[in-house]
């Protein structure tokens, strides 16, 4: 049997990994496809591991995503979600995640809006973490099946043109994109309104064009992303409407471009901002096979880092 | 490993031997129309492509189907030891309900592979029947009641020898060695 190891305990963000680490989750997670494109979809690995699912913040595919891949990997879970919870009495992240430890958890999945949220976790708790969106810095699960499905849709990733569309400033799925992409190869244009677009982003190898439509011409996948208001604090662009004349995407901008593009989106999609319904549901779309690789993605993650901890 | 070790098998003789395993399951199926053939990854996989295609040769006809099964997901060891497991691939684009199915690997040993595949295979529906054939059977070693329907060649050793099976598709050449427990020296 090969040998296969990652190079970390936790899975804080891209930029720890290295190039064969991810290449290592990419080849496990194409073994998880199969697995649950089983009748039946189940495997023993994880029935000796416990993993609580820990989101201080809102989130719909990452969460169900998550809990599926470790259903059907045999974990047994938990699930916490700060509304509802003694949070609000004023319990810290730390104690609030000592006390479901004492209870004898292996593994944290953990969403929460203040950068660094996992990597200060995994300083001070046993438990192998697993960051699974950070404020606006980190969401490894999400790049990771976001190359996964570049790969499945175009065949490589190497000298792939990808544009990752929208607003950069707040997304910590565009961070972790470019960390994974240009690990991987992939070459990479940043697009946005200026004021969404942070400042010294070319340090980090990509490009930036303002215009949509050259950068649609430009690429092999489009990668939209959504504005995310709840993050912001300032107004960066007059209104949604303004922002969908000027940056929106849709099906007749798409049919105009010479060669087939791909269009990715991690959702929640605002139909009508970034991405027109009908660019949304048009066949260039992966965004529903996104959606089916983040649990083999997931699997694969949980699976190697599991491989790494001895019960 | 020490390269010195002693040949079970040349090429003529695994040949022959496919062979005979081969017209025994001849003998035993003889209609191959709900019959398929799974290989456990990947020797076991190589073996059973081999014996394909050769009941095609000898008999006219052969299983309806063949697959490759990983059990990397299955396997009991994980996170037992230090061992860090990678999986391989599986190929199976048919469902094994109702059918009868050829269970293969190389060697047969303590039996928990096989307890692993027969797991695995359980994601594919509820088969008639399951036969196993290898091509070494280490009968000594069992650490479960597993025994195989089809046996290359039956080799009793201790617990610490070792029995390497090399194939074409893989390392070249066609050859069984066996190394006994003074031979044996880990890298």
């Amino acid at each position: 049997m090969t040998e296969a190891k990652l190079s970390t305990r936790n899975l804080i963000g891209i930029k720890d990994l290295t190039v064969e680490d991810i290449k290592l989750i990419l080849a496990t997670s194409k073994q998880f496809k199969e697995v649950i494109n089983r009748p039946i979809k189940k495997v023993p690995s994880l029935r000796d591991v416990t993993i609580a699912n820990m989101f201080f913040e809102n989130s719909t595919r990452t969460k169900l995503s998550f809990e599926l891949a470790e259903k059907r990997l045999s974990a047994d879970i938990i699930n916490f979600s700060s509304s509802g919870s003694s949070v609000s009495k004023g319990e810290t992240l730390l104690d609030t995640v000592q006390n479901i430890l004492a209870m004898k958890v292996d593994m944290i999945v953990l969403r929460h809006s203040a950068v660094g949220a996992a990597h200060f976790l995994s300083k001070r708790v046993k438990a192998q973490i697993i960051n699974a969106g950070d404020g606006t810095h980190e969401h490894p699960t999400q790049a990771l099946l976001d190359a996964f499905s570049i790969q499945d849709a175009i065949g490589k990733i190497k000298d792939t043109k990808v544009a990752i569309i929208g607003d950069i400033m707040h997304s910590r799925v565009a961070l972790s994109n470019i960390f994974c992409l240009i690990k991987l190869g992939a070459k990479i244009k940043i697009c946005g309104p200026p004021t969404l677009i942070p400042k010294h982003i070319e340090s980090l190898n990509v490009e930036v064009e303002y215009s949509v439509d050259k950068v649609l011409e430009w690429c092999d996948v489009a990668n939209v992303l959504r504005i995310q208001t709840e993050r912001m604090q300032l107004q960066y662009f007059p209104s949604a409407n303004e922002y969908a004349s000027f940056f929106g995407i849709t099906k007749d901008k798409l049919d105009s471009l010479a060669g087939k593009k791909i269009i990715m989106h991690p959702g929640p999609i605002n139909r009508g901002v970034e991405l027109s319904s009908d660019a949304a549901d048009s066949p260039q779309s992966i965004i529903l096979d996104q959606v089916e690789n983040g649990v083999a993605v997931r699997m694969a993650v949980l699976f190697l880092l599991a491989n790494q901890a001895k019960a | 490993m020490k390269k010195k070790g002693k040949v079970l098998f040349n090429t003529d003789q695994l040949k022959r031997t496919i062979d005979r395993l081969c017209f025994q399951i001849i003998e035993r199926h003889e209609d191959f129309s709900n019959t398929c053939i799974v290989g456990i990854q990947s020797k076991g996989a190589t073996l059973a492509d081999r014996i394909f295609h050769r009941l095609i040769e000898l008999h006219g006809s052969g299983p309806y189907a063949i697959g490759k099964l990983d059990i990397t997901f299955f396997r009991d060891d994980f996170r037992k030891d230090n061992k860090i497991l990678r999986a391989l691939e599986t190929d199976m684009n048919f469902l094994i309900e109702n059918k009868k199915v050829i269970l293969v690997d190389d060697v047969l040993y303590s039996g928990r592979t096989i307890q692993a595949g027969l797991q695995a295979l359980g994601n594919f529906g509820r088969p008639a029947s399951i036969e196993l054939l290898v091509l070494i059977d280490r009968r000594f070693n069992r650490h479960l009641p597993i025994q195989a329907n089809y046996i290359g060649l039956k080799v009793d050793a201790l617990d610490n020898a070792y029995v390497k099976v090399e194939l074409n598709e893989v390392e070249g050449q066609d050859r069984v060695l066996f190394y006994d427990a003074e031979n044996v020296e880990n890298d």
